[in-house]
């Protein structure tokens, strides 16, 4: 699958709200199946794919984790057929009005995904103070277009929005759409285990789809301290420069993905990764990250008694947007990156892995 | 329940401090235990019940601690300067009265309160007057802990009371641990400690119990008083089943299980999405591999005030929907 | 017994001289390293970098505990090389950004000098000088020519130690004062208790280091050993200072409840029982506020009884913090002492 393309759009077509990830998980499954020797479950809904290495047992593992929620809206009530919602992980409001969007009910009266829209009500609905700038989350509504009646016998406190902007291709071989975050990592992880198939190596690789990194790096800390890997690889998206984003917290869209260093990540992982990334003359950028990184690696680096933890960029526009964008090339990259680092862990590398 | 629910709200705890509550549940579950413990943070474990063959290693979690005070300067005339354990909500406290773990008692006042005044004084402006005249004859020193003076109030069919947050969860566990008759599962009820400064007793305890499922009770807000937020909650529906809180995504396999079995037995309950706030279960939730958690809540007027209301209705039904839970396998 | 004399002080300034920013703290942790070889059992370096030694105390049935003082200290990462030697920055940790303009600092491994500009008075207006200085706005000049200095380093102020006085002047009294005295306290511990010593990394940024530390340790209690703020000057229209937070001179500080922990109450008890039995002088931490590394430490596992002791210092996270000599001995004089006084009994009954 060195072309993603199909796979991610076929993804992220998917709902899979943090803690709602089984529609986005089936797909990850079935792909994951052929090119994994177990498939298992954490607690918390992550998918776990182990691919046995070759060394002799007991071998060291890599865990590489990508999440695969995304983000959304949730039903808090119901008025007169409209339905309030609430963010389920973190969505600038201002984006919302006049979104496709999909209800997910719950009730009775059948279970068919409803198509809305989100609605931006008008100024003389609000209040004085509220009419002139963006109208806050706890002010729009999600009309569908049913009845009060039909939307009462179908939809429940509770239910699920996500967004439903299709997927779009745009020139220079990117791909536009929601979700991106985090699929798009999700579908380089899938690149590695894809390019493993035809490589050698000896220690024991877990793939990690991530359940709810949006609302708290769940499922990652529930599944760092099951697996319990010798070392962890976190991919996330990335802000790439673009309109509005363009200072020293952004990277180039299709220039590689980024390395990151600072306090979250292991300095000596940190540094082999970017000699291979040299050797390999595969394009990368550095990313500077002082102290938190705002991935699943604030989980990873301290479950149990600390893992060394590396993480990669994909660079990606217009984050937690219905139309975030990414280049496929920067998908690749990683996906490659990971594989041959995976496939040069030796039995000694630990003894490398120390601080100065 | 009402002598239960008057006994546990008037007693004194805030969090930290927990030793006085966990007395008198100690004395109400402690016949009822098969094994009985107090962990490093103070938590009140109580075992009941064999894990059978269908059956799994559930943790029940209500707080013990309420949101308080703590002494933080005693200045020259003997006025005492505070800071709040947990989430104090200023404008509940003018007027108020308080008493100290030592038996000293006072009022809450604060600077700008002249005669007139109609905004609302800073965060720093609140002192508690003892009636000291004094540094030196002021019965209270730093550190000290205070907790609201409130008595319980039976209107009947509403009830009234400082914390009901999370007194009603703990008379609500203790209640289902009187009515359980049986249960494939082991039972580990846990009475938390300092859950209002950030779920902490339930984190460790959870870590200790390593348990399979967990369920918290706590309160929460409701949507029908005068021009509320707008929330789909209200006295008298029934417990509310959590499906969201600000900190934690409830475990969709255990709020099918709650609705499925409430709508079995005709146990009137309402969805919850509670915008601002979180409970134990997200502490549980997030222990070693991690652990399906959900929360059956008991909506609650006015929380984190003196007077908190809930419906005795909603907590009797809150019982009811709890031992069927527990006493038959679960269903996923 | 562990005393501050020349040598301790020699070595604190050492440590108070170095660049070890949260996530970078190799020059603080080869010189505890180097200090401590020798007189632990067990010492290894773990995943996040925190130094973990183990001193086994000897005699009857003993408590595991955990001791932590950490190594990094508030400073910059340099983000951007806009060429001329300039430099964007961002701060790791609380720093207030009004402590920045006109400051010097040092950059990395090889201390590089650099200094934070700031727009000369003569270029601003009277509305300009109303705001803050935005750290956006701000950079570090390493000089026009070419130095070794990258993206990615760490950056420190460059404050050299003094004494004056009855005074230590330096910067990063947070928390080196804790590495010298739990340096002390391994080469003295006593026999009465096993000695788990962490010298944490990344407290600045969420006690990151100690919540590892205490997961592999998992000791029977926990005591932070660090530095806390004294807010003591005087109030602006001379009324009384009730926001103190503690005060130079009084002592070690000793924790009833910060943000992070609600300190065990026997722990406090044991402390202030030891520092009226041996007239060693102490204060209460006023409550509320901050947090230290027993944060992480009390909520390992299945919990930790914790508690921390803290030396007094002015002007935390800035260029120049003030502390007193006699705090810091009486507080190493504190723990010291507790420690030697340690029985399993302490904790034999309920929290209470």
């Amino acid at each position: 699958m060195t072309d993603p393309l199909a796979f991610l759009k076929d993804l992220i077509s998917a709902p899979g709200l943090s803690g709602y990830e089984d529609p986005a998980s089936k797909i990850i499954e079935e792909k994951w199946r052929p090119l994994v020797h177990e498939i298992s479950r954490g607690k918390l809904g992550s998918l776990h794919g182990l691919r046995h290495g070759t060394g002799p047992a007991p071998r060291p593992s890599v865990m590489v984790a990508t999440h695969m929620d995304a983000i959304g809206l949730m039903v808090t009530g119901i008025t007169e057929g409209f339905l309030r919602v609430t963010q389920v992980g973190g969505i600038d409001p201002r984006v919302l009005p006049g979104t496709p969007v999909m209800v997910h009910p719950t009730g009775a009266g059948g279970n068919s995904p409803i198509p809305g829209t989100v609605a931006q009500p008008s100024a003389a609905l609000l209040p004085e103070d509220e009419r002139d700038g963006p109208v806050g989350l706890n002010r729009l509504l999600v009309d569908t277009g049913l009845l009060p009646r039909q939307v009462a016998e179908r939809v429940r406190v509770g239910d699920l929005v996500s967004f439903a902007q299709p997927p779009v291709e745009l020139t220079g071989e990117t791909l536009s759409g929601h979700s991106l975050d985090n699929r798009a990592s999700v579908a380089a992880l899938t690149i590695c285990l894809e390019q493993l198939q035809s490589k050698i190596h000896t220690w024991d690789v877990w793939a990690v789809a991530t359940s709810q990194e949006e609302v708290g790096l769940l499922g990652a800390i529930g599944s760092t301290f099951e697996i319990h890997p010798t070392i962890a690889i976190v991919v996330d998206v990335t802000w790439a420069k673009g309109p509005g984003t363009s200072d020293w917290k952004a990277f180039p869209l299709g220039k590689g993905p980024t390395i990151a260093m600072g306090a979250n990540m292991h300095p000596v992982l940190y540094t082999r990764i970017k000699e291979l990334a040299d050797q390999l003359e595969i394009p990368y950028t550095l990313e500077y990250s002082p102290s938190y990184s705002g991935t699943d690696a604030g989980a990873t680096q301290v479950a149990a008694e600390g893992i060394p933890t590396l993480v990669l960029g994909i660079p990606l526009r217009y984050m937690h947007t219905p139309v975030e964008l990414v280049a496929i090339k920067d998908i690749q990259r990683a996906g490659r990156l990971l594989a041959e680092f995976i496939a040069g862990l030796g039995p000694d590398f630990m003894e490398k892995i120390v601080w100065d | 329940m009402k002598p239960l629910i008057k006994k546990l709200t008037e007693t004194f705890s805030p969090s930290g401090y927990e030793s006085a509550i966990r007395d008198v549940i100690r004395l109400e579950v402690e016949p009822l235990a098969d094994e009985i413990r107090t962990d490093a943070l103070g938590n009140l474990l109580v075992r009941k019940g064999e894990k059978g063959k269908n059956g799994r290693r559930i943790m029940l979690a209500a707080h013990m601690d309420e949101i308080g005070l703590i002494a933080t300067h005693i200045d020259a005339n003997g006025f005492v300067r505070f800071t709040g354990i947990g989430g104090i909500r200023p404008h509940t406290l003018v007027g108020g009265r308080v008493h100290f773990a030592n038996g000293a008692q006072g009022v809450v006042a604060s600077e700008s309160a002249d005669f007139l005044a109609t905004k609302m004084p800073a965060s720093s402006e609140y002192f508690i007057d003892v009636g000291a005249t004094s540094l030196k004859d002021c019965p209270v020193k730093v550190g000290d802990v205070a907790a609201f003076t409130r008595p319980f109030l039976d209107l009947g069919g509403r009830l009234v009371a400082k914390s009901m947050d999370d007194r009603i969860g703990c008379v609500v566990l203790i209640e289902t641990l009187r009515s359980l008759k049986s249960t494939p599962h082991e039972l580990v009820f846990a009475f938390t400690t300092q859950e209002e400064v950030g779920t902490r007793g339930a984190g460790t305890s959870a870590f200790g119990i390593d348990p399979e499922i967990g369920l918290a009770v706590d309160v929460t807000l409701t949507g029908d008083t005068p021009k509320s937020k707008p929330m789909a909650v209200s006295l008298g529906q029934g417990p509310a089943i959590k499906v969201k809180d600000t900190g934690m995504l409830a475990d969709p396999r255990v709020v099918a299980w709650m609705c499925s079995t409430a709508e079995k037995r005709g146990i009137p309950y309402q969805r919850e999405v509670l915008d601002g706030g979180s409970t134990d279960a997200r502490a549980i939730q997030m222990t070693r591999s991690g652990v399906p958690a959900g929360c059956i809540s008991i909506p609650c007027r006015y929380v984190h005030s003196p007077s908190e209301m809930v419906d005795y209705q909603d907590v009797q039904n809150a019982v009811k929907l709890m031992v069927a839970l527990l006493s038959a396998p679960v269903n996923w | 017994m562990p005393t501050i004399g020349t040598q301790q002080i020699k070595l604190l300034e050492r440590l108070c001289n170095a660049v070890a920013v949260s996530g970078d703290e190799g020059e603080v942790r080869r010189i505890v390293l180097d200090e401590i070889k020798g007189h632990a059992g067990e010492i290894r370096v773990d995943a996040l970098g925190n130094v973990l030694a183990i001193k086994q105390g000897s005699g009857r049935k003993r408590l595991r505990v955990m001791l932590s003082a950490h190594m990094d200290e508030v400073g910059f990462m340099l983000v951007t090389d806009e060429g001329e030697g300039l430099f964007r920055f961002e701060s790791i940790g609380g720093i207030d950004v009004r402590q920045l303009p006109g400051k010097a600092v040092l950059i990395g491994k090889e201390h590089v000098p650099g200094v934070i500009g700031a727009r000369p008075i003569h270029l601003t207006s009277a509305e300009e000088r109303k705001q803050k200085v935005s750290l956006e706005a701000m950079r570090i000049d390493t000089g026009p020519g070419n130095s070794k200095v990258k993206p990615g380093d760490r950056a420190t102020f460059a404050t050299r130690f003094q004494r004056n006085g009855p005074s230590l002047m330096a910067k990063a009294l947070d928390d080196r004062l804790g590495v010298v005295t739990l340096i002390e306290l391994v080469k003295h511990a006593p026999p009465e208790i096993d000695l788990l010593a962490a010298f944490t990394v990344q407290e600045e940024i969420g006690t990151r280091g100690a919540k590892v530390a205490a997961y592999a340790f998992h000791p029977d209690l926990g005591i932070a050993v660090d530095a806390t703020p004294a807010y003591d000057l005087p109030m602006w229209d001379g009324a009384e200072n009730s926001s103190y937070n503690t005060r130079v001179g009084l002592g070690p500080a000793i924790y009833v409840a910060d943000n992070l922990t609600l300190s065990d109450p026997r722990l406090v008890r044991w402390l202030t029982e030891t520092g009226d039995a041996l007239k060693i002088p102490y204060q209460f931490r006023q409550p509320g506020g901050g947090g230290t590394d027993a944060g992480a430490i009390h909520r390992a596992q299945a919990g930790v009884p914790s508690v921390s002791v803290s030396v007094p210092h002015r002007y935390s996270h800035t260029a120049i913090s003030i502390a007193r000599l006699e705090d810091w001995k009486n507080s190493v004089a504190l723990l010291q002492s507790a420690l030697a006084r340690l029985t399993p009994e302490l904790l034999a009954g309920e929290r209470a």
